[in-house]
């Protein structure tokens, strides 16, 4: 297999890559994301303060800044009472990564090794025909099976599928190893491709593996609170509860975005293609608004400061659909001010998502040089 | 059921080897390479035809002066249905079947794109075939499931990578590894026709140090899901007095239980019908019933979608028999068969080869 990845990207220590990997290849759908959670908690226990699992099963860690508290005591941000700069102390600064992935539970036992199942967040139905995948906390091999193409009529085969015909089967032999209830999760295992790799659930392992590379070693400035979270692809459930047990002065998201950057195959019309979300190789992607939130512009304006200073790649996320953490977490208390940044990738929520290498290493390094230049000054000006 | 013995071991690693490797129909060479080192120990002689069909004869017994013998011809295709590069957009390979492939079962397949000349000296190289959004798509595409001309691979390479790495006409194969569930049942892509290669090399296992009245050819045909051009040539070729096809068939599975399918893992199926000569299925059918075998009687109205159409009408005409071996979820990634019946199946076709004699051609007859 091509292998070029190391020699394009000085910047990923293969420690990283494998890491990454390790986060991708286990599985986490909402609800039961103990394989990811027992991986995190691992990684960040040796570096943490405070360490906790809270209620819903977002793993909560406390970092200290060691630095020096700021000096710059100017105008109190209106919206933030106790700010650092009024107390003088280090800002207290949320990142949230969700550790969940889409996937399936299984509904029904239909005999046979065949299980009717629903899908637990927003999964590409179109990719699931033919497709592997495990089920439970054993990984219990199971496929998502087709109805051969010789019984089918062309008509037939031209609509999209139908989710409530298909079936995960685990095999006539195996129907007893699982039941109705367990998860089901992807069977996608992480590769390399040149520059490139893929996986299942790079959203949001992407996001977790920068955010325990960061809790690894954080800027001294501030004082990391770092929120592993869960449930954000049914709704964000995590983050929710995660903000306000923690109440920090600001937060920022950090997830996988689409890049939509495929070509146009519809030659009559469209010349180009103006809703690609972002590209691949152009860099982290920040957000200035999507769905659920509209980001705090001051933060946004500091992220693209830092990043011409600092010479990094970076590039603004179309505004549009799709949501982050960031869509509860700037709602809690009495308003986080809020920004995520997004490694982009192709193909989410479909059983191999791809992207880049480089912009993974340059959404670690936008995102540390981000923090360690946040000063309350930033949120002292008003909104 | 044969116990677990040495052979059925062996013949288990060997089909898990096939499972992995590529051989889109016409190019059936990496596989083939792979079935005649199998075969080597198990035959007297080996050929490749001039399609590119694999023979192997295991020579029957008796002494020459009493003439050539008559033959068994015992066929199963090799060759795997895949996807064939059209062309590069923007760093991106367009894409056209090999073999009859649904168009829903492709979105997020792992593929491998190789050269289809086997000398060249370029790299395979691993990618996805993926959708594009609905909005890149001409307005007829929308709303539907999406036509294989606009699905793409992304190798995960950069537009110049590509243009230098790709041809157009390059070979895109599976890359789904087999999935093993337990002893009894294996998964993944090719399973049609590779799980009757797999008897077939059993059925040469079986009938080591066993003495045979009749030559028996072995025959990993080529081209089975495009033309089904190696049974016609082959079978011209090699004029065997009887021929067999063993392939796969449909078996109980999500969205097509019911009269069509057979369960995998109870047993396999006997066909019936014009392309099948009726005192060979009886021969069969009787031989079955006395080794305790369990089969059905596929009824096959029409063509037989397997070799057996080719072997049948070669030169003057072959009596000819179809196996199957039930298979679920034909034609995707994610094919699933029973060990049991891939054994049962080789074990058949042993005691059939082993079990003809001087007098068997005058059985097999019409209206007896």
């Amino acid at each position: 297999m091509l292998d070029t990845t190391i020699g394009h990207n000085p910047g990923l220590t293969e420690d990283q890559l494998l890491l990454l990997e390790r986060l991708c290849n286990a599985c986490a759908v909402s609800g039961n994301e103990s394989e990811v959670r027992e991986i995190v908690l691992e990684q960040v226990r040796p570096h943490a303060s405070q360490l906790k699992v809270d209620a819903l099963g977002n793993v909560l860690a406390v970092r200290e800044g060691t630095g020096s508290q700021p000096e710059n005591s100017a105008a109190l941000s209106p919206s933030s009472p106790v700010s650092a700069a009024s107390t003088g102390r280090r800002l207290r600064v949320m990142v949230a990564a969700h550790m969940d992935e889409v996937g399936f539970m299984l509904t029904y036992d239909d005999e046979g090794g065949l299980f009717r199942f629903e899908m637990v967040g927003g999964v590409d139905v179109e990719h699931l025909p033919g497709k592997p995948v495990q089920v439970g906390r054993d990984h219990i091999p199971a496929l998502i099976g087709m109805k051969p193409v010789h019984h089918t009529k062309a008509e037939e085969r031209q609509q999209k599928v139908d989710p409530d015909n298909l079936r995960i089967d685990v095999s006539p032999g195996n129907g007893r190893k699982v039941k109705v209830g367990d998860w089901a999760a992807f069977t996608s295992p992480f590769m390399r491709l040149g520059p490139s790799f893929c996986a299942k659930a790079l959203d949001n392992r992407l996001g977790v593996a920068s955010l325990v590379e960061l809790f690894k070693s954080p800027p001294p400035n501030i004082d990391l609170l770092a929120a592993f979270t869960v449930q954000e692809e049914v709704g964000l459930r995590g983050a929710t509860v995660a903000a306000h047990a923690l109440s920090p002065d600001l937060a920022l998201v950090l997830d996988c975005t689409s890049a939509r950057d495929l070509p146009v195959l519809d030659r009559s019309g469209m010349a180009e293609n103006t809703q690609y979300n972002t590209r691949l190789g152009l860099g982290p992607a920040v957000y200035v608004a999507d769905r659920s939130t509209l980001s705090d512009p001051r933060l946004v304006r500091h992220i693209l400061e830092i990043a011409k200073k600092e010479s990094l790649p970076c590039q603004v996320r179309q505004p549009g659909g799709g949501g982050t953490d960031a869509g509860a977490i700037h709602k809690q208390l009495a308003g986080v001010p809020s920004v995520s940044i997004s490694v982009p990738a192709r193909y989410l929520h479909t059983p191999s998502s791809l992207c880049r290498s480089e912009d993974w290493k340059n959404t670690l390094a936008l995102v540390y040089a981000v923090l360690a230049h946040l000063t309350p000054d930033i949120l002292a000006v008003e909104r | 059921m044969p116990a677990i013995t040495p052979h059925t071991t062996q013949t288990i690693n060997l089909l898990k080897k096939l499972l992995s490797e590529p051989g889109l129909s016409a190019y059936e060479d990496p596989v083939r390479q792979m079935i005649e080192a199998a075969w080597q120990p198990l035959t007297d002689e080996i050929s490749i035809s001039r399609l590119g069909s694999l023979h192997g004869l295991r020579r029957a017994a008796r002494p020459p002066s009493e003439g050539k013998p008559p033959s068994l011809l015992l066929a199963a295709h090799m060759d795997a249905i895949g996807l064939m590069v059209t062309g590069v957009v923007d760093g991106f390979l367009t894409l056209t079947e090999v073999g009859g492939l649904d168009q829903r079962i492709l979105p997020g397949q792992r593929v491998i794109v190789h050269p289809a000349d086997p000398r060249s000296s370029r790299q395979d190289l691993p990618g996805i075939i993926v959708r594009p959004p609905e909005y890149l798509l001409p307005g007829q595409a929308r709303g539907k499931s999406t036509p294989i001309e606009y699905l793409l691979v992304d190798t995960g390479l950069t537009p110049s990578q590509v243009e230098e790495q790709i041809q157009v006409g390059d070979l895109v194969s599976f890359a789904q590894p087999p999935i093993e569930f337990g002893e009894d049942y294996l998964a993944g892509h090719t399973l049609d026709n590779r799980v009757s290669v797999a008897a077939l090399t059993f059925c040469l296992e079986e009938l080591q140090n066993r003495s045979l009245a009749w030559d028996v050819w072995a025959v990993a045909t080529t081209q089975e899901e495009e033309t089904m051009a190696g049974a016609f040539t082959s079978a011209f070729q090699l004029r065997p007095s009887l021929a067999v096809a063993i392939d796969v068939t449909f078996g109980d599975g999500a969205g097509s239980s019911g009269h069509k399918t057979f369960p995998i893992g109870k047993g396999i199926t006997l066909g019936w019908g014009p392309n099948i000569h009726p005192a060979l299925h009886k021969t069969f059918a009787g031989l079955a019933d006395r080794l305790e075998i369990p089969w059905k009687l596929e009824p096959v109205p029409r063509m037989s979608g397997t070799d057996a159409y080719g072997l049948q009408v070669a030169a003057e005409g072959i009596p000819t028999m179809v196996i199957g071996i039930p298979l679920r979820y034909m034609h995707t990634p994610v094919e699933m068969a029973s060990i049991k019946d891939i054994l049962r199946t080789g074990r058949l076709l042993a005691e059939f080869a082993a079990s003809l004699d001087q007098n068997t051609m005058d059985r097999i007859v019409w209206d007896a």
